[in-house]
């Protein structure tokens, strides 16, 4: 009997251990190991041994189980992982290939430069205020120290819808607005569009975008408007951004001034964007005009303040580096697709 | 307005380069936009004399010519035919660049070397108005004397250099040599040397010559005259010449050059009248009469109306003032008398004269800024001046002035304090005094006196500015602003970016179109004749018919967009914008109505009415508005849309009396294939119209937390039979509400049409999850609902397909 044992364990260490599939060694373990496999057999026949035998027949005959029921397992893991690096050797892909990607959208040019000039003054304590287009020539001129007839108005040629109303030439109503609601201290920017009636070309266009500012406050100084102004530039074109004032003329600022920050392409040395100038014009700005002050009843002895109004368009254009401004309304996809 | 360098320098002794010239000049103020010298373009270009003239042996019009350009002899063939031996002309030499653009080379002409060019007027873009004793189509030959092998362009006065000034309208002064070399003297820290002209004499008295009569003196603030007899007619000298052509004025003669040339020193718009058509021997000043009419020096005949003012002899207008003399009383070859003008008329009668007969000349933008009228006096007594100077006639005595009150300067409180506080500087009092006085301005206790001619000065931040410039705007230094602040986004932002934001996540691209179009637009996307949206507000002054109604309806900016991106060839598309629409109130004299749409199109193999339908649930989820309460009905009024593919999109909201109102919020679907036509698409568009306004207010509260199921779901499909005009939301509708609580959720899975329903019905297979929320759902329970759900859809026609 114990020959027998030996025989089984000989045969089905050799049988489990080469066995190449889980069905095969499943089946092993049911011929040797099940209810009516060969080792339980020899077990059953047990009761023909000696008292002397049975036990030392007994604990070889559970020895070989157990070794057998390892050896199973441990060929079972054997075999998951043959199976598993096989598949997944098969399953290897070539990772280059292009990714599927989610349906692609954006925001078009003038979105992106606004929503950064918005976080930036956000940033600063100013709140973004927007309001009518089609405005009151009150509004858009006389509050501002531009009467009828003032030369002034020459530089921004107007479209008129009734004698007394307009499509706005700049925001700057919104600061009239805010100031005749609201009493200083305020901080605002005012994006939006305006009109001009200037043919489309690649410089001009009758509509465009504008985004003005203004502060009003006990002690606000030019030196501080050259401050908020330079801070500006410096977070949207980068820390070694310089900026030069010139003086300059706005009916509603006094002192007003052109604001220039160092060419971001050749960082002034000069170059064909800058005309070899180094320097490129970015926006007006100066001290509002007491007169204008007074329009709002706000005290031009107690209160000072300062306005500043840049082309989004002209922000634009220079950032992404497009010549032709009528690009940005024709909103052709290949164009949309770059920013 | 352009300034010759030389002609600055003679009244501020200064010394820069061109390029420091400009940016001085522009920091202190006065911003120079270009600046060029023609000498630029005349490189290898010299004076040479003709020493021989020889027949080109080949040519029956050649000439050959031998040229002393000082070092040496050349031989150039020439086609000129005005050309003798001992003539001093312009040589271009070989690699020389004409003003023209031309270049030269060393060539053959029929055989004989030519080793370079002999230059006419042309050529160097002169013309007989600048040298008048040249001939036109031969060469140019000097009249004076000039060194061989000198540069031409200096022989020629064409070695200076010409800035272009950007002068800002509150600064008419700076409309002159004077006013620009006035800024110039104290910018590089020089004496201002202008001198005032002479008190004029002469024989005679002009008053008995001509009497002058300003009748409309609110719009006539001076109007001096002077008068010249024995006018000799002739070409002004070369030095006025010069500096006319560098300023951009074509000379005359000397009569009218000096005007022109009072007229750039000035800033003073000066005319002259040929005396012997100044009918009556008088001059009145006054508003044009009803119907009159004048020839203008132009030649173009233009009609009068009674706001425009003329100045007028006794038969009637002889110039329209300000802007343009008449052509009959001009000054010509033959003219012996010539009245002088030099006058002060109102800015903005001027302005609005111009601006109405189209006419704008160097006068009238002059006089539109508002001129000084203690200016006009100088101006003509520099006019009698140079008369004298060129001997151009014999002066009468006297001049005639009518200047009812004289310009006084204007004083304003001298507040150093309160100009540093301003400025957040701090500049002495003596460096203030130290900068206003070479501008012209006195101070003397405690008051700052402004010139006549800075109207533009009219309080204290006036003066600071000029502090401020002369101190250097950057030299001032940088602040902080302190103070409050508290900026804070409103909700209505924070939602319109979201807005923005979720469409561009979906794949649509945000679009910016013009805000106004034409009248067709409404055509183009098919809306009836009485649609309210096509009364609209109407630009008076527009820049053409395609730009002259704001927009009632984004739509047709959006449907262009599209069809630019059809044209493109983009294969697929998904667009939006963000679009204002003007709405016109009933009383003009009010501001339209501005409402935001976001408008949305989209075309290519992803989109079909349902992609479009389900976009824009899944933004209104998105932005909290509860989709489940969305009402969805058929449109067929949307003239714009397909007839059998349009929807509405409602919501019911509580409106402001506290009752439930339906809200629209958007409408949806297919363009109809006519749009699609106007704009040449050839492809199924979807479109969507969302009111902002609207989903702004639908959006609906925080949402709350509910616990997670603990029960087990059953799940049933069902497939149900309805007539095919049945709409899936009514059935939908029933079935939550007959499914109630338990219902947890449905969703359709398939929609079928075929015999085998029976026609003119239609299939839909709803799977239905059913949950208790307090107890295990059992087979029995489920059944009883379903039961109950069949018995409601029967009531409305709808079965279980069988």
């Amino acid at each position: 009997m114990r020959q027998a044992l030996e025989e089984i364990r000989t045969t089905a260490v050799a049988q489990i251990s080469t066995a190449e599939e889980q069905a095969l060694l499943e089946q092993l373990r049911v011929q040797y190991l099940g209810k009516k496999g060969e080792l339980t057999a020899i077990l059953k026949k047990m009761g023909g041994l000696s008292a002397e035998e049975r036990p030392v027949v007994g604990a070889l005959a559970n020895e070989i189980r157990g070794q057998l029921e390892d050896a199973i397992q441990k060929r079972a893991d054997e075999l998951r992982e043959v199976l598993l690096t096989r598949q997944l050797a098969e399953e290897s892909l070539d990772v280059t290939l292009p990714g599927k990607r989610p349906a692609q959208g954006g925001l078009h040019p003038f979105g992106k430069v606004l929503g950064e000039l918005e976080e930036i003054f956000l940033g600063m304590g100013f709140d973004s205020v927007t309001g009518p287009e089609i405005e009151y020539d009150k509004y858009n001129f006389e509050m501002l120290n531009m009467p009828k007839s003032h030369p002034s108005r020459d530089t921004q040629d107007t479209f008129y819808i009734t004698e007394n109303i307009l499509l706005r030439t700049q925001t700057s109503p919104m600061q009239i607005r805010t100031m005749l609601q609201e009493k200083p201290p305020i901080r605002i920017i005012c994006p939006g569009r305006v009109y001009r009636s200037d043919p489309a070309d690649a410089t001009h266009s009758p509509i465009f975008h504008q985004i003005e500012g203004l502060a009003v406050d006990k002690g606000i100084t030019f030196t501080d408007l050259k401050g908020t102004l330079d801070l500006f530039i410096k977070q949207l074109y980068g820390p070694d951004t310089r900026t030069r004032f010139r003086p300059h003329h706005f009916a509603y600022t006094e002192p007003s001034a052109e604001m220039d920050m160092s060419c971001f392409k050749c960082g002034g040395k000069g170059c064909p964007l800058c005309k070899y100038e180094g320097w490129i014009e970015i926006l007006g700005c100066g001290m509002v005009h007491p007169k204008v002050l007074e329009n709002c009843d706000i005290d031009p002895e107690v209160y000072s303040g300062f306005a500043f109004g840049a082309g989004l368009e002209r922000i634009a254009m220079m950032r992404y580096d497009i010549d032709d401004m009528r690009l940005l309304y024709e909103n052709d996809l290949r164009f949309l697709r770059q920013f | 307005m352009k300034l010759p360098l030389r002609w600055a320098q003679s009244f501020a002794d200064f010394t820069a380069t061109p390029k420091e010239f400009a940016d001085r000049m522009t920091m202190s103020g006065s911003k120079v936009e270009t600046y060029e010298s023609e000498a630029e373009s005349m490189k290898k270009e010299v004076i040479g004399r003709v020493t021989e003239l020889a027949r080109h042996p080949d040519s029956d019009h050649l000439w050959i010519c031998q040229v002393d350009i000082g070092q040496e002899v050349i031989q150039i063939v020439t086609g000129a035919q005005n050309l003798k031996e001992g003539d001093l002309c312009p040589v271009a030499l070989h690699g020389a660049k004409l003003p023209s653009g031309a270049e030269i080379k060393r060539g053959k002409l029929r055989g004989v070397v030519s080793n370079g060019m002999l230059c006419s007027l042309d050529e160097l873009n002169l013309s007989l108005n600048d040298f008048p004793g040249a001939v036109e189509d031969g060469i140019l030959v000097l009249e004076e004397d000039a060194p061989l092998g000198q540069d031409a362009a200096v022989a020629l006065g064409m070695d200076d250099t010409v800035f272009e000034f950007e002068i800002t309208p509150n600064r008419p002064d700076c409309l002159s040599v004077l006013g620009l070399a006035r800024e110039a003297a104290a910018t590089f820290g020089v004496p201002f040397t202008a001198s005032e002209p002479p008190e004029p004499t002469g024989d005679g008295d002009v008053s008995e010559y001509l009497s002058v009569k300003v009748e409309a003196s609110d719009l006539c603030m001076r109007y001096s005259a002077a008068m010249v007899e024995n006018v000799r007619i002739q070409p002004s000298p070369r030095w006025m010449r010069e500096r006319l052509r560098l300023s951009g004025v074509r000379p005359i003669n000397n009569i009218v050059d000096i005007t022109n040339y009072v007229m750039l020193e000035y800033g003073q718009p000066m005319h002259a009248f040929d005396y012997a058509y100044v009918n009556g021997k008088k001059i009145t000043v006054r508003r044009a009469a009803e119907g009159e009419q004048i020839v203008t020096l132009d030649g173009a005949e233009r009609a009068l109306t009674p706001n425009m003012m003329v100045i007028a002899d006794e038969k009637g207008p002889i110039a329209v003032a300000g802007v343009m003399g008449g052509e009959y009383s001009g000054v010509y070859e033959t003219t012996s008398r010539v009245v002088f003008e030099s006058a002060c008329f109102h800015g903005p009668s001027v302005r609005a004269t111009s601006k109405k007969l189209g006419l704008r000349t160097e006068s009238s933008s002059r006089f539109e800024k508002g001129l000084d009228p203690a200016n006009a006096g100088g101006a003509l007594r520099r006019a009698l001046e140079l008369v004298r100077e060129l001997d151009a006639g014999d002066i009468v005595g006297g001049m005639l002035d009518d200047y009812p009150s004289p310009s006084k300067p204007r004083g304003i409180p001298f507040d150093p304090a309160a100009i540093n506080r301003l400025l957040g500087i701090d500049v002495s009092e003596q460096d203030m005094v130290d900068t206003l006085l070479p501008l012209g301005f006195s101070v003397e206790n405690g008051v700052v006196t402004v010139p006549t001619f800075r109207a533009d000065v009219e309080r204290s931040c006036d003066i600071a500015e000029e502090v401020a410039r002369f101190a250097g705007y950057n030299n001032i230094p940088l602040t902080i602003l302190r103070g409050e602040a508290k900026a804070i986004p409103s909700r209505r932002q924070r939602f319109e970016k979201r807005l923005v934001e979720t469409l561009a996540g979906y794949g649509f691209w945000e679009c910016e179109t013009f805000s106004f179009y034409s009248p067709k637009s409404f055509d183009r996307i098919h809306l009836a004749a009485q649609n309210p949206l096509r009364k609209a507000v109407a630009i008076q002054n527009p820049l053409g018919e395609d730009t002259s109604l704001m927009r009632t309806t984004a739509l047709p900016s959006m449907m262009e967009v599209v069809g630019r991106n059809w044209a493109s060839r983009n294969e697929e598309a998904a667009l939006f914008e963000l679009a204002t629409e003007y709405t016109p109130t009933e009383d003009p004299e009010q501001l339209p109505e501005e409402h935001k749409k976001m408008v949305l199109a989209a075309y290519g193999k992803s989109w079909d009415y349902l992609a479009i339908k389900g976009t824009v649930e899944a933004l209104f989820e998105v932005l909290g508005v509860d989709t489940s309460e969305l009402l969805v009905k058929r449109n067929e009024q949307g003239e714009s849309y397909h007839p059998g593919r349009c929807a509405d999109l409602s919501i019911s909201l509580r409106g402001e009396n506290g009752r439930m109102e339906e809200k629209k919020l958007a409408t949806l679907g297919e363009i109809h294939p006519l749009v699609n036509e106007a704009y040449e698409i050839r492809h199924r568009v979807v479109a969507a119209e969302i009111s902002v306004e609207a989903l702004f207010e639908a959006q609906g509260d925080v949402p709350q937390y509910k616990p997670l199921p603990k029960f087990p779901a059953v799940t049933r499909d069902l497939s149900l039979v309805a007539a095919e005009d049945v709409p899936a939301a009514d059935i939908e509708r029933t079935l939550r509400k007959a499914g109630g609580k338990r219902l947890e959720s449905l969703a359709l899975f398939d929609v079928y049409k075929g015999e085998n329903i029976g026609k003119g019905n239609k299939s839909l297979a709803y799977s239905l999850v059913l949950r208790d929320a307090g107890a295990t759902l059992t087979d029995a329970d489920a059944d009883a609902l379903i039961e109950k759900i069949l018995a409601q859809l029967k009531q409305m026609g709808v079965v279980l397909r069988s």
